[in-house]
């Protein structure tokens, strides 16, 4: 059971309580560079992630990710609402129809997902975005396959965090951030720092410890 | 923080409320989810023309919903783009066959979900173009960034947009008209405090006494510059210079000149500040023809304001001058 579709479904739930115990810092270093919103968001988008899962259990990985992906889209606005959104749209999109997931299939995943932003927003590694996060994490990710889903997940969330501490010196060259120009330098990014917290939070769920004996 | 407010997370919704009650006559509001339409909408063979964004801008959006400007606004959460189901709706709400014209203000945000919105109501069969109205001066264009911000031109774009749909163009010359006002239009604010967004609960940025933030956005967020305060002489200087030098206004050319408060300054500043502003294009050779003066893109309550100059035509001149019926904007009616 343990990439099963119960076991994303955990996990997204963490990510909302996650959200819920960050939301404060996120909205703090949103301030800083941008416009305050950033937790508050999130933690808007994910209450109704939880409030679905609540009411209805999609039966596959896939579905589950596309309902986390539709409902961000719809609560969330901001930049990261669509860009959340295509994440988990095109994560979803890329497990299909498989019911268990190992650890390849997490990591296609999350390339998907980062192909996605990259293809909304266009922004590059170095831009000072979530995207900063994201596609080292898919870097990671892809070394670790042949692991366990908890082994990738784990290369990737430390990649991630490593990623998102990198923005710190960055200038902003794409969302609100860039409008403050070389000001925008001295910050860590509020959309790469919540990116690396998802990914810890899937990493660390527990849920996925015991894959690799399971396949 | 001290705001009149019950519940941070319900001040737009409850704003909303109090906004449907006091407009009957121009606009109804339709709650879940959230679109302030045009009470007679949808108008049969009118291109419909919808804007939105974040909220704490009033009275954009919602303030222009009403015969001669908008059919339709979607607010977002306080500084927060709407979401694309929002705008799908008001689209479904507005359309009259003839088009849709979504008016957007160039922040990642907004242009992200207006643009999921096109899609999926393109997808239905709806004829949907998009203006993306990026007319701040502050932030220096380029093609690896994010580009100039929306601000109180957007006001000017949303009227005269508008007054070609109400009196019958079809949507290719709306977008035209549309396209036309963009680039025609610059504005530079600046602000002497910053503003407390209800969920954030402290100011966005503070300023000391005698410091003043040039090239602002509409959201609170710190400008390009710091700099000492100085008296309104030099104040609106900076921002006449910014905008004409961007604008490259020569004599000759007519204008229309555009006041605007932040939210937190009065008029009487205000005013002060515009007659200032007039002098200084005037002594460029440049006319004045028409002028607006008032809060109408505001930043919840921050004290600053802005200055935007629009170069008119004939064209322009006669779509400003034509009726509108909106809670914030009425004349001719
Ligand atoms: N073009 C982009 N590509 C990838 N990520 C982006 C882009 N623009 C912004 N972001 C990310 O989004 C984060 C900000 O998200 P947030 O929820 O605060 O939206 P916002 O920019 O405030 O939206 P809005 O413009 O509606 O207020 C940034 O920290 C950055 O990581
Ligand atoms: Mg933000």
């Amino acid at each position: 059971m343990s990439c099963a579709t119960e076991d994303v479904v955990a996990v997204v739930r963490a990510a909302a309580v996650t959200v819920r115990e960050h939301r404060d810092e996120l909205v703090e270093l949103d301030r800083r560079i941008g416009d305050g919103d950033h937790g508050e968001n999130l933690m808007r988008g994910f209450t109704a992630v939880t409030s679905k899962l609540d009411s209805h259990v999609p039966d596959t990985p896939g579905a589950v990710l596309k309902l986390v992906a539709t409902t961000l889209i719809s609560t969330v606005g901001g930049a990261s609402g669509p860009l959340f959104g295509t994440a988990f749209l095109r994560a979803g999109t890329a497990v299909g129809g498989l019911y268990r997931l190992d650890g390849a299939a997490v990591a296609a995943a999350l390339e998907a997902a980062s192909a996605g932003v990259i293809a909304r927003g266009r922004a590059d590694v170095g831009d000072k975005t979530m995207v900063d996060a994201l596609a080292p994490a898919v870097e990671a990710a892809r070394a670790a396959v042949g692991g366990s889903v908890a082994e990738v997940l784990a290369a990737a969330a430390e990649a991630a965090e490593r990623g998102a501490s990198s923005t710190v010196p960055l200038v902003a060259r794409k969302g609100r951030a860039s409008y403050l120009g070389e000001r925008s330098a001295g910050h860590l990014d509020p959309g790469a720092r919540s990116t690396a917290l998802l990914l810890r939070c899937f990493a660390g769920s527990g849920r996925f410890a015991d894959s690799a004996d399971r396949g | 923080m001290k705001k009149i407010i019950n519940d941070p997370s319900a001040v737009v919704d409850q704003a909303l409320y109090g906004m449907a009650l006091a407009h009957p006559d121009l606009l109804r509001v339709e709650r879940d989810p959230a679109v302030i339409v045009r009470a007679d909408a949808p108008i049969a063979g009118k291109v419909a023309i919808i804007s939105g964004g974040g909220s704490g801008h009033e009275p954009l959006h919602g303030g222009f919903v009403g015969a001669g400007m908008l059919d339709a606004a979607c607010p977002g959460a306080v500084f927060t783009s709407p979401t694309p189901d929002q705008i799908v709706a008001a689209v479904e709400q507005v359309n009259g066959g003839a088009g849709v014209l979504l008016v957007v203000k160039n922040y990642t945000g907004d242009v992200l979900n207006f643009a999921t919105a096109a899609e999926l109501a393109g997808a239905d069969g709806v004829d949907v173009r998009t203006v993306v109205i990026d007319d701040d001066v502050a932030v220096k264009d380029s093609l690896y960034t994010a580009g100039r911000r929306g601000v109180a031109g957007t006001v000017l774009l949303e009227k005269i947009v508008g007054a070609a749909a109400e009196r019958g163009d079809d949507l290719d010359w709306c977008a035209a008209v549309a396209a036309k006002v963009v680039a025609n239009v610059r504005s530079l604010g600046l602000a002497l405090n910053g503003c407390t967004v209800p969920h954030v609960g402290q100011p966005s940025f503070a300023l000391a006494e005698d410091e003043v933030e040039l090239g602002i956005g509409i959201h609170g967020e710190p400008g390009r510059q710091r700099l000492p305060m100085e008296p309104a002489d030099a104040l609106v200087g900076r921002l006449v210079d910014g905008v004409a030098d961007d604008l490259s206004l020569s004599s000759g050319d007519q204008v229309l000149l555009f006041t605007n408060g932040m939210g937190g300054t009065p008029l009487v500043e205000l005013y002060l500040a515009h007659g200032i502003a007039e002098r200084l294009v005037a002594d460029r050779g440049v006319q004045v023809e028409r002028r607006l003066v008032g809060s109408y893109v505001t930043s919840l309550e921050m004290q600053g304001m802005s200055l935007t100059v629009l170069k008119l035509d004939d064209e322009l001149t006669e779509l400003w001058d034509a009726p509108v019926r909106t809670a914030a904007l009425r004349w001719g009616v």
